[in-house]
């Protein structure tokens, strides 16, 4: 059996299932007809399990769980939510699960979950009940951390990483908020930003208030870290605390602004971009209506176009952070998911392009289940 | 702690009630018929009300034709709670 394109809308689920060669994709779905699904996500130490973040127009936000590969889903019995606000402090309450991330691979059934407005959750119990994480949500420093400079869906909590070498050492991303880092299992959050530019900010030195759109870990060399940020492409590798803009060796003419960025499973150099148009109002298409996306080979110290198969002309594209994945192939493929409900396939690393799915509803993530 | 009252159903909400668009709960007050609705259908009160007891934007309660604001409120003698989900736009 294939890999399994699971694919979250504003208006419900789809799954696009591959054939064994990963040539031919069958579109099933919907599933959650008319919910907004912000991601759904497999369990790498249980692959029949998948979570998915959901909420509908009328209701709240809530998880749910399935344990049949997507056949079946059952609701959480307690979904992420804050705690219940003291007299005279802001009331916090979660609008949207925008997130998930499985736990470290020693904690079976541990999940986090990132939020609107931006909350970071635990479960222990494979996702059916969920608790806040104290440490961030309720640190000193969160209401400057989180301050509320939301995007226009809200303050998102997202990027949550997790250390495969020490369960202790997470990260998370805020937009707007910046980069976070806890090495002790999150109890304690420091901000992670130096070198990462602000540039809509008066103070663009500041220690967070950093608008990261997606961060990644390389998962076989988890010192290196990348990041698509709303000002430019970076990369970090620790123990440095400093970030570089490996965006600057993009075009001129392109630019470094974009929301995904994915990278290769077993290569940490190997990394693919999407561009946006990031200019005046920010229109965040597809840049001159010619989308492409953009690979280094090198850490970031070069990038060269991939579009073969892509529209050349009037295509006005948005790709949003969530929607863009890379199967674990020998030569990987790639997979994006557009606002306007197409899914392209770039087998090879992307090396030419061929739309595997249309007139689906506005697409918010697309992620591989194997 | 109050007699039964007759709760309907708005449609996004059925998923929870097996499909029913009229189902029975008890309760003095709404917070309190609303607690005994989620004992019966687990799971369906977090999607109408949030973590600090607020009443989502899109969910209207009424305690037979009066809007209800506050949980707090007593159903006051009326017997039919209406569950009702509010939205425009596509």
């Amino acid at each position: 059996m294939g890999d399994t394109i699971w694919i979250g809308t504003r208006k419900g689920a789809f799954a696009l299932r591959a054939d064994a060669r990963g040539r031919a994709f069958r579109l099933s779905g919907p599933q959650f007809l008319g919910h907004i699904v912000h991601h759904i996500v497999q369990d790498p130490r249980d692959r029949k399990v998948l979570l998915m973040a959901a909420k509908t127009g009328h209701l709240g936000p809530t998880v749910f769980r399935s344990t049949d590969r997507g056949r079946s889903w059952k609701e959480a019995a307690v979904p992420p939510a804050f705690r219940k606000a003291a007299d005279g402090e802001k009331a916090r309450a979660v609008a949207r699960v925008f997130w998930l991330t499985p736990g470290h691979p020693s904690e079976r059934g541990t999940w986090y979950a990132g939020t609107a407005p931006a909350g970071l959750f635990r479960s222990a119990d494979g996702g059916d009940r969920w608790e806040p994480v104290a440490g961030f949500n309720d640190h000193p420093m969160n209401a400057k951390w989180a301050a509320g400079l939301a995007t226009p869906d809200g303050e998102f909590l997202h990027s949550i990483l997790v250390d495969p070498r020490d369960v202790r050492h997470l990260y998370l991303a805020i937009s707007v908020g910046g980069v976070f880092e806890s090495t002790d299992g999150g109890r304690d959050w420091a901000p992670l930003n130096r070198g990462v530019a602000a540039d809509f900010l008066p103070d663009p030195a500041v220690p967070f208030g950093h608008d990261p759109h997606c961060v990644e870990m390389h998962p076989a060399c988890p010192d290196r870290l990348y990041q698509q940020n709303h000002c430019g492409i970076y990369r970090l590798d620790r123990p440095d605390d400093t970030w570089i803009r490996i965006g600057k060796s993009m075009p001129k003419s392109v630019g470094d602004i974009g929301f995904p960025i994915v990278l290769h499973p077993r290569d940490p150099d190997v990394a693919w971009v999407l561009p946006m148009d990031g200019t005046a109002v920010w229109p965040r298409t597809s840049v001159g209506g010619r989308p492409a996306v953009y690979q280094t080979r090198d850490a970031g110290r070069s990038w060269r176009r991939l579009s073969r198969g892509l529209p050349t002309r009037q295509a006005w594209l948005t790709v949003l952070r969530q929607a863009m994945c890379i199967d674990a192939c020998q030569s990987p493929g790639l997979y994006f998911g557009t606002t306007a409900g197409e899914v392209w396939a770039g087998p090879r690393g992307g090396a030419s392009w061929r739309r595997i799915a249309q007139h689906l509803p506005e697409i918010y993530s697309v992620t591989i289940a194997r | 702690m109050g007699k039964d009252c007759t709760v309907r159903v708005a449609s996004p909400l059925r998923s929870y009630t097996g499909g029913a668009a009229s189902v029975t709960a008890r309760g003095a007050t709404v917070a309190e018929l609303l607690a005994d609705l989620d004992s019966r259908y687990p799971g369906m009160r977090f999607r109408m009300v949030d973590e600090q007891d607020a009443i989502r934007p899109h969910i209207r309660l009424y305690a037979g034709t009066r809007e209800v604001r506050r949980l707090g409120e007593p159903m006051g003698g009326e017997t039919v709670l209406h569950l009702i989900c509010a939205l425009s736009g596509g």
